[in-house]
């Protein structure tokens, strides 16, 4: 995010505009697919999001505008869907799956045991932005439960240990410039 | 596209063929524990052996038994390999040209792949979801030309209806009645709307048949729309779901280059086009109206009915919804016959069921079985009973809209009838197990606080009594509750269950409600303070 990295030389600068620029084009592609049908809010939500990793306030805002939405419909169904996030994530995403055959088997023992060994609440992204730990209704990943989503990878038959070292192992790493 | 047209695919797809298969699962589960690693080794392995003139390697679907995943299973021989590491696959080649082989063996007359019946999941772990041709070659879209030129859609709602097929999303409403009520709602357009957004926790069928056979929920799509007049449909897919999203995508590209979606099918005056619509996490959105809401574009949130979607659906047009395993069914009633499908199950829960068998038990995984097999079979014979021999306690089916049945009860056979009056439902299939480490109260506690979270805000008696009725069970499980807090935790049970708007604030009280009923003496010994609340009621 470019708002992230106030001291970036002005090369790295347009390079990052640049990569703006690209990705407001291919929102309006999605739109525009969707001949701005307000029915499509949820799919240009979707598109948004992965696009800019979050919804601000001002993406929010221009996506009302040209859907010939309300604001206050657009922020309702950001605010309504658990997918949609307000927020920036962090660099890393871990999502314990709470599901029932994940709860059965453990899931709660293994969020606890993450939570201390990052010292973050479930749901919350560490200050420095490096992490986010998240909780998860049902990945439908129950043959193999507990499973637990990092950065993207499901990991079946997860145990707190080997979740833990991992973790270490990722933040150990150095960060990915903004 | 035409019948030859279609048989020299599936020609052409035989004939490609290996006198020898290797079948290696690539659904989510098995991909979790590195199986398309696996495949790519499995296929070097094969070319270094030099055995590539008779053998061939593909990526299917979910053979169902995910907690044993990575499967590879060898074809004609049927043998299977279990919890196959990448590292293994050359030993696995090597077996086929008869040298001896370490990898862990699973055996095809166990019960748990024996005692199965497979109409739904039948091509699951056999064909690769990804290639129409193989789906064409075990006789895809043959139904669907057979009913645009043989059958008049009130011949195919009286199949169906015939048939017997009941809901499978878990209300268990007989399919034919939606369809012919859709069939007769006057519109001058028409929608059918698949239900995948399988949020009920603990449950993975849909991702499965999803992931697995997705032209089996398109044809099957394809006929319902047939039938009803319907020539728009939707597929909505949760979010969650990534891997059956992009299959599903790229099976209905394949299908509308194939002219099997699309305008005028088979060359007749039917069209029917297919648009996904990927959910974005309301548990809400299953219920058809609030699902309605949604592919619309707004908050998923119910409204009341009537009119039903059959009537007023999306946009205001006659509505199809049928659930993903419900439109599964289709191809194989038609293709076999109603009478066939109404001698599977029993009197009035007729054919199969797909639950996701999970939590406490040796075998976790799919099963496919017919209707009314008791719980004792599905839990003890397929799914071996307790992994570590803690004893089991209870079944809780439905999710958050079931119910715990217990040990005792296990004689209950798997029917929407007996369910209910187990004081449970049938719901979408989940089936998690659990022992005597699991606190009921606790159980409760937790689907509560799922309901509380989903509650979508639009009913008061959901929204603030979801909150209550959890900050009640909290109090128990903490042993701080008085008797008269469990009075009234039983009293807004019924209040919210008798006044909420939707399924979902009706259901929300029902695992506290079978808990009660079968496990009181664990919230009475909480009440007593003689569990230690510390464990939150552990032993």
């Amino acid at each position: 995010m470019s708002n992230r990295a106030p001291a970036e030389s002005p090369a790295r600068g347009s390079a990052s505009a640049a990569i703006a620029d690209n990705r407001q084009k291919l929102l309006e592609a999605t739109m525009r697919r969707h001949q701005y049908r307000p029915d499509a809010l949820i799919e240009v939500l979707h598109k948004a999001q992965e696009l800019y990793g979050y919804l601000s306030p001002q993406l929010l805002a221009s996506i009302a505008h040209s859907l010939h939405l309300p604001p206050s419909r657009v922020y309702g169904v950001a605010t309504f869907y658990h997918f949609f996030s307000l927020a920036p994530q962090g660099e890393h995403t871990c999502t314990v799956c709470l599901g029932t055959a994940c709860y059965v088997k453990g899931a709660l023992e293994i969020l606890s045991a993450l939570e201390a060994e990052t010292g973050l609440k479930a749901g919350h992204t560490s200050p420095d932005g490096r992490l986010s730990l998240l909780t998860a209704r049902c990945l439908g990943a129950c043959g193999i439960a507990p499973a637990v989503v990092l950065d993207g990878v499901v990991i079946g038959h997860a145990d707190a240990e080997t979740l833990r070292a991992r973790l270490h192992a990722l933040l150990a790493e150095a960060p990915v410039a903004p | 596209m035409d019948l030859a047209e279609l048989h020299a695919i599936a020609e052409r797809e035989r004939a490609r063929r290996k006198a020898v298969r290797v079948l290696c699962c690539t659904s989510s589960g098995c991909q979790a524990s590195r199986s398309i690693e696996l495949l790519h080794q499995l296929e070097a392995a094969v070319a270094a052996s030099g055995q590539d003139e008779t053998v061939g390697v593909a990526s299917v679907g979910c053979m169902g038994f995910c907690g044993q995943g990575p499967m590879v299973r060898i074809e004609p021989a049927n043998l299977i390999f279990e919890r196959v590491r990448p590292e293994q696959a050359p030993e696995i080649i090597a077996a086929l040209a008869g040298q001896p082989c370490g990898v862990e063996r699973g055996d095809p007359n166990h019960p748990f792949f024996a005692r199965q019946v497979h109409v739904v999941r039948r091509n699951g772990g056999n064909i690769d979801p990804e290639r129409i041709e193989e789906y064409i070659a075990a006789g895809g879209y043959e139904v669907l030309y057979r009913v645009l030129h043989d059958l008049s859609p009130a011949e195919v709602i009286r199949e169906i209806t015939r048939s017997g097929l009941r809901g499978r999303g878990g209300a268990g409403y007989p399919t034919g009645l939606k369809w012919a009520t859709v069939a007769k709602s006057p519109g001058e357009r028409k929608f059918v709307v698949c239900n995948g957004d399988e949020g009920d926790p603990g449950a993975f069928m849909d991702r499965s048949i999803l992931e697995s056979d997705p032209h089996l929920v398109l044809e099957g799509m394809a006929i319902a729309a047939y039938a009803v007049g319907a020539h728009e449909g939707y597929l909505f897919v949760r979010g969650e779901y990534p891997l059956a999203i992009q299959r599903l995508t790229r099976a209905i590209t394949q299908a509308r280059k194939l002219g099997l979606l699309g305008s005028q099918i088979f060359e007749t005056s039917f069209d029917f086009k297919v648009e996904i619509r990927v959910g974005a996490g309301a548990f809400v959105c299953g219920e058809e109206t609030a699902l309605i809401a949604s592919i619309e574009g707004r908050r998923g949130q119910p409204r009341p009915r009537p009119p039903y979607p059959a009537e007023k659906g999306l946009w205001g047009f006659p509505t199809l919804i049928n659930n993903v395993e419900t439109f599964a069914n289709i191809v194989p009633i038609i293709e076999h016959g109603a009478d066939w499908y109404a001698a599977i199950g029993t009197e009035k829960s007729k054919g199969t069921k797909v639950f996701a068998l999970t939590g406490k038990v040796r075998n976790t995984g799919l099963i496919e079985v017919p209707m009314g097999m008791t719980l004792r079979e599905i839990v003890e014979d397929l799914g071996g009973g307790s992994p570590d021999g803690t004893p089991i306690k209870a079944v809780q089916t439905g999710g958050p809209s079931g119910g715990c049945i217990p040990a005792r009860l296990f004689d209950t056979p798997v029917d929407y009838e007996s369910l209910a009056a187990a004081g449970s439902i049938m719901g979408s299939g989940g089936m998690v197990v659990m022992d005597n480490h699991t606190s009921m109260v606790e159980i409760a506690r937790f689907y509560m606080a799922f309901c509380m979270d989903e509650s979508c805000g639009k009913c008061v008696p959901c929204r603030v009594g979801t909150v209550q009725m959890h900050r009640l069970l909290s109090k128990v499980a903490a042993g701080m509750a008085t008797p008269a807090d469990l009075e009234q935790l039983e009293q807004l049970c019924h209040l919210v269950r008798e006044t909420s708007l939707c399924g979902l604030g009706q259901s929300a009280p029902n695992p506290v409600l079978s808990t009660l009923r079968y496990f009181r003496e664990e919230y009475e010994a909480l009440l007593r303070g003689e569990v230690d609340a510390s464990t939150n009621g552990k032993p």
